[in-house]
């Protein structure tokens, strides 16, 4: 290997970035566009949720119980309506998507509910005096549809009784407001790099090839691996200023905390990027153009996103899918940043990450070499 | 041992899966001499250039370029040869000194040696002015400068250039070619293909290739010299009826029009001169036959059209 030339790939790489308008504004336009939409937008505190009300008991009673619930925000009663058939109608037409029942009995279920009962004879068989019906097609609205039956109505609804005592007290660490883009924000950071970074490198290293340069280039004394080291490396820098990017907003927009140690962040920050790096390179061996590339890129990127435990928790997936997704590097980043930035752990703790992570770099880019040939057939 | 011969291939062959690109393929190549590759789009010109650069490997056959046995030494091979790509292949978002620098760093020259080489070069191709201009915005002439500066910049022993004035006005491909003659006197080899017979004949020696085949070698003189049959240029006032009258006589290899006259190739010279004079008398065609001497595309003609022929009478 040969430093002048390394240095000089490098230099020329940067030099066409600079000239890549487009590129260029990505590296800092995508980390704040996505820190914002994804900082915003998941949020699993459902509020102002569409929805009706169809009173079939109609007295002072079920009005006031609306208006309660009206006043939690949870829900916007747009429609009053007289019949059920109007309620199936609106939600199958999308027009809301939870609806409060409140039945013709309402006033006797109340009171049977009041009742003293033996304890052989549990609540069971009573109803309950509310329905709340949810569109069960969006899982955001089921879940939704959990945190509605936990609404205070007990003290409204019956206001003899006390409070029901929690059997089970639960204690948030690291988040105990439950912010969302506290659990979001260090997750985003690995969702950032690896759209970018794999895209990038697949792009730049494609594109050599696509435009004609690398039939010159091969017909010189630079190496395969110089050339590859040379296109990679300033995309390292280029990774570390978008993790600075998405630290700085989130702390300063959504008060993301940073708990570990800086130097922990960008380490593993630094150790995920070159991991995202080499499947890049991986991928530009594979694809013939950059459109190829990029669909390979995207291809990698999905399941990522899907399996790592950024969208969806990783205890909750079948088994496979866990085996899965510890191949992937995203998985082993989740853990890494949210332990160091929410957790406050050390990378050391972290180890087996780490070098899952390692293990990863070291197959992919292994894998390239052996498939990088300095011909053309 | 060094031998007097820049290029030496024996039987050289390349398939892409049944396609046979070059098919068995002898060429020697002399030193300091301007060798020509002429033969129609798809006749293995690029392909032949790129084994011998190392960047294909041969089916078969032994190559020898600059005492290097190719391809197990094509990596030294590469430090002493330039390689100018059919198509630009530097980089269009790169200023003209900013791909020169970097061609420079590629071949390992010092900084200091780098600038003054880049300082030269920009004179010897009349870059100067543009160099700071990006390579992507300028005319075809000033590129195909460009990659001929970055392909000397290391001063090759060898230089393989690949149909270099495909893309290039006539006065930009007449500098070219006083330039390639500059570099020859200088001992530099160079093997460069073209389409154009005005450049096949400034060469030194030339090939003909066809359908992956070589199928004439030689200076231009030998080959024109060597051609079988001869040259009639028929003088008349419609060519056109002329060539339709003529049209089926199997002792006529081609024909072609050429303004006002009619350029006809044939087997065998006097018999067929008068034949083809009574044979236009009898069509009431008033013309003039006389014999000419042949020029280097009756040879391309004559070379690239006879398998054809062949395969038809058979």
């Amino acid at each position: 290997m040969n430093l002048r030339r390394l240095f000089s790939i490098v230099l020329k790489e940067l030099r066409q970035l600079r000239r890549d308008r487009l590129t260029f504004a990505m590296i800092v336009g995508i980390p704040t566009m996505q820190l914002l939409l994804f900082g915003y937008a998941i949020n699993l505190d459902i509020r102002h949720l569409p929805a009706a009300v169809l009173d079939q008991a109609q007295t002072a009673h079920a009005r006031e119980v609306t208006a309660a619930l009206a006043q939690t925000d949870v829900m916007d009663f747009r429609y009053r309506l007289r019949t059920p058939q109007e309620l199936d109608d609106l939600i199958r037409a999308g027009k809301v998507s939870a609806a409060l029942v409140i039945p013709p009995d309402f006033e006797r279920r109340l009171a049977e509910q009041a009742l003293p009962r033996p304890p052989a004879d549990p609540r069971a068989f009573v109803r309950p005096p509310l329905q709340i019906v949810v569109d069960g097609s969006d899982q955001v609205v089921q879940q939704a549809a959990a945190q509605l039956a936990l609404l205070p109505l007990q003290k409204l609804l019956d206001p003899t009784t006390a409070a029901p005592v929690k059997n089970v007290e639960i204690v948030n660490f690291y988040n105990p407001a439950r912010l969302a883009p506290v659990n979001t924000v260090p997750g985003l950071i690995g969702v950032i790099l690896t759209m970018t970074m794999v895209l990038f490198t697949a792009m730049a290293i494609v594109r050599e090839r696509e435009r004609g340069n690398l039939e010159f280039l091969i017909a010189t004394p630079v190496s395969p691996f110089e050339l590859t080291l040379g296109k990679v490396l300033p995309f390292v820098g280029i990774g570390l200023v978008q993790v600075t990017v998405v630290l700085l907003l989130g702390m300063l927009i959504f008060h993301v905390p940073i708990r570990g140690t800086l130097a922990d962040v960008y380490g593993a920050a630094l150790v995920f990027i070159v991991a995202s790096l080499s499947l890049g390179v991986f991928i530009s061996t594979l694809a013939k153009t950059q459109f190829q590339s990029m669909q390979l890129a995207f291809f990698t990127f999905l399941p990522q996103i899907l399996l790592s435990g950024f969208m969806f928790p990783y205890a909750g997936m079948p088994r496979p899918a866990q085996y899965l997704a510890e191949i992937f590097p995203m998985t082993h980043f989740i853990r890494l940043i949210r332990g160091i930035m929410l957790r406050g752990a050390h990378l050391r703790e972290l180890w087996p990450e780490l070098a899952a992570l390692a293990a990863f770099c070291v197959i992919t880019l292994t894998i390239a070499v052996l498939r990088t040939r300095k011909r053309l057939d | 041992m060094t031998e007097s011969n820049a290029i030496v291939a024996r039987g050289l062959t390349k398939k892409f899966g049944g396609l046979v690109a070059v098919d068995h393929v002898d060429l020697t190549v002399a030193r300091a001499q301007v060798y020509g590759f002429l033969g129609p789009n798809g006749s293995g010109k690029s392909t032949t250039i790129r084994m011998l650069c190392g960047l294909l490997l041969p089916t078969s056959g032994d190559m020898r370029v600059l005492d290097c046995t190719i391809p197990r030494d094509a990596e030294a091979l590469k430090r002493r040869i330039g390689y100018m790509t059919q198509k630009f292949s530097l980089y269009d978002d790169l200023s003209v000194v900013e791909n020169l620098d970097f061609v420079a760093a590629v071949h390992e020259l010092s900084r200091s040696d780098a600038k003054q080489r880049i300082e030269e070069l920009l004179q010897t191709y009349w870059l100067t002015q543009q160099h700071d201009q990006l390579a992507g915005t300028m005319s075809g002439g000033q590129k195909q400068r460009l990659a001929l500066a970055a392909a000397v910049l290391h001063k090759p022993e060898l230089l393989l250039l690949d149909e270099p004035t495909s893309a290039v006005d006539p006065q930009s491909r007449r500098e070219f070619w006083d330039s390639l003659f500059a570099l020859a006197d200088a001992g530099t080899t160079i093997l460069v293909s073209t389409h154009y017979m005005d450049e096949a004949e400034r060469c030194h020696r030339l090939a003909i290739l066809d359908r992956g085949r070589l199928v004439a070698d030689g200076s231009p003189r030998e080959l024109c010299a060597a051609l079988p049959g001869s040259v009639l240029l028929i003088e008349c006032a419609n060519p056109r009826r002329a060539q339709q009258a003529l049209e089926g006589d199997v002792a006529i290899v081609s024909m072609a029009q050429i303004g006002a006259h009619l350029r006809v190739l044939v087997r065998s010279g006097a018999q067929a001169r008068t034949a083809i004079a009574a044979r236009l008398q009898q069509q009431d065609i008033e013309a003039h036959v006389s014999e000419v001497e042949a020029n280097l595309e009756d040879v391309f003609v004559v070379a690239t059209q006879k398998p054809q022929r062949e395969a038809a009478l058979q």
